[in-house]
């Protein structure tokens, strides 16, 4: 199994709504999205998922400095940000590309689909 | 060395053999870069040793034994580097065998690898050209008309991302098949299309893109012999390459499928162009489902190779035809190609009427400037025409066809 981290991008500034037109629509997507995780637990796939508060409540920090600086908001500058994400397992990527169009379909908006590191992967940057 | 047998075995081999022996590496690997190494190692090994000791019995079975050999060879030497490195392979196929699924040829898996969705369309193709094709990078990169480094790291970086983002090298399911088979003839006709259409660069690296995407073509009606699809775009691609050596003339001026010389057609091609085609006909009149694009489109060249004039053709079969496409693909460039024909069927005027309301779609489109042009002119609208044959000229990018529209408006009366 490989894992992947599937993100969903929304409008930096939400509505009373989250990102979504109206309060129906809201809950039907979160009802959706409930499923559809359900789902992901039942078949074994379910690492992880959440989604996040809006980008204006994040803090940048940079630790690299003798002393940290905290800035007021996200770091990219953007009108999409990250709104939140699922961690997966799945076989390779065939399925995580279905699992990912499940996931875009139940929480309407676009998902993107990387792959994380592997032991391997890290092992070959290591010794390369 | 050319010509001598020695050089027409290699030359032989390399066109029968090497999708074959980087996909059984490939499989037994798991690992397209080892694959590809391997492979080229075993064809240079072959160019040294075959004049010294002949050439093999089973061309194919020497060349996958020493790719074998090499490959075993190269990861030994980085076993030794890193004992971890043979556990880092592609997610490699564990899944059952479906009874219902097509033929599992290995070089299936890699045309489907090469292929698959999540690569961008320019990687599918130089990956496609390069694994399964067998052409070097430089060959893809001088085709394709970029540097050879910005081709190099291209195919790398797609090599890469199936192995990071774990693409399967798989037949897809029996449910994905059907889709994922119309991505794959979409990269060879895109290849194909790349060395017919374009003008710009060497013309003999822009036969071997069309040479290629025909060997693809035949690879792949091997592989999927019941495939309507895969037929359609073999019949096509083999129709257009008949009617090459009439489609430009001895000065370099593109000549029109109306004033082409019929004699100068490719017979051989347009026999096996058009046996695919009557194969097809055949298999829908039999319940075969409805025929795909690739089979409308062979079937209107049909028409066109098999009338010996222009004035000949059977332009009500080939409207037919457009209407069908229409419904399968009711895009404005068929909508365009449609029109064109409705112009030999019912004149002119309302062909114009089609073309017309296509305007805010195709603006952008050469093409779509030429066939206004064409009818303006027939119509003897000059001053349009003029007008439509200025805006071609100034968006297309390829000489022959520039000089033919040039000459077309500066016949224009008035």
């Amino acid at each position: 199994m490989a894992r992947y981290m599937l993100s969903v991008f929304g409008p930096a500034e939400r509505n009373e709504f989250g990102d979504y037109p109206s309060r129906e629509a809201m809950l039907e997507a979160f009802a959706d999205t409930g499923a559809f995780n359900e789902k992901l637990e039942r078949e074994g796939h379910f690492v992880f998922a959440d989604g996040l508060e809006a980008a204006t409540t994040a803090t940048t920090v940079d630790g690299q400095g003798e002393r940290p600086v905290f800035t007021d908001g996200p770091y990219l500058e953007t009108k999409e940000h990250l709104g939140g994400f699922w961690v997966i397992e799945a076989a390779d990527l065939d399925q995580a590309l279905a699992l990912a169009a499940e996931a875009s379909r139940a929480c309407r908006g676009k998902v993107e689909v990387r792959p994380f590191q592997t032991a391997e992967s890290f092992t070959a940057l290591l010794g390369s | 060395m050319t010509d001598t047998p020695v050089a027409e075995a290699i030359t032989r081999a390399h066109h029968d053999e090497w999708a074959r022996v980087v996909a059984t590496l490939a499989r037994r690997f798991g690992d397209l870069d080892v694959a590809e190494e391997a492979t080229a190692d075993a064809y240079v090994t072959a160019v040294e040793r075959w004049p010294l000791d002949g050439i093999p019995a089973n061309p194919g079975g020497w060349l996958t034994t020493t790719a074998t050999r090499k490959a075993i060879d190269r990861l030994r030497r980085e076993a030794r580097r890193d004992a971890k490195h043979q556990a880092g392979l592609m997610v490699s196929d564990d899944a059952p065998v479906e009874p219902a699924g097509p033929v599992q040829d290995d070089r299936l898996r890699l045309i489907f690898t090469c292929c698959h969705p999540a690569l961008g369309m320019p990687a599918r193709m130089a990956l496609t050209l390069r694994l399964v094709g067998g052409l070097t990078v430089a060959e893809i990169a001088r085709a394709f008309l970029v540097a050879e480094p910005t081709m190099a790291q291209r195919i790398t970086r797609a090599k890469a991302k199936i192995t990071a983002a774990h693409i399967p090298y798989r037949v897809p399911s029996a449910e994905d098949i059907h889709e994922r088979l119309a991505g794959v003839l979409a990269v060879v006709y895109l290849v194909f299309n790349e060395g017919y259409l374009t003008g710009a660069g060497d013309r003999s690296l822009r036969t071997e893109l069309t040479d290629e995407a025909i060997r693809l073509a035949r690879l792949l009606r091997t592989l999927l012999p019941q495939d309507g699809e895969v037929a359609g775009l073999l019949a096509l691609m083999l129709l257009a390459e008949a009617r090459r050596a009439a489609r430009v003339s001895r000065s370099g001026e593109l000549v029109t499928l109306a004033e082409q010389d019929r004699g100068a057609w490719d017979r051989g091609l347009i026999a096996e162009g058009h046996a695919l085609v009557r194969e097809r006909i055949a298999a829908v009149a039999a319940g075969n489902g409805p025929p795909g694009r690739y089979q409308l489109l062979a079937a209107i060249s049909a028409v066109h190779t098999a009338a010996p004039s222009a004035r000949d053709t059977d332009w009500s079969q080939i409207v037919a035809l457009y209407d069908r496409l229409v419904a399968v693909d009711g895009s404005p460039i068929v909508r365009l190609n449609r029109a064109v024909a409705v112009a030999e069927l019912d004149g002119p005027g309302p062909a114009l009427a089609e073309v017309d309301r296509l305007t805010e779609a195709l603006d952008g489109y050469h093409p779509f400037h030429v066939a206004r042009a064409d009818l303006l002119r027939r119509l003897t609208r000059s001053a349009e025409a003029r007008l439509a044959y200025d805006r071609a000229i100034a968006l297309t990018g390829n000489p022959a066809e520039r000089a033919h529209l040039t000459r077309r408006r500066d016949q224009l009366a008035g």
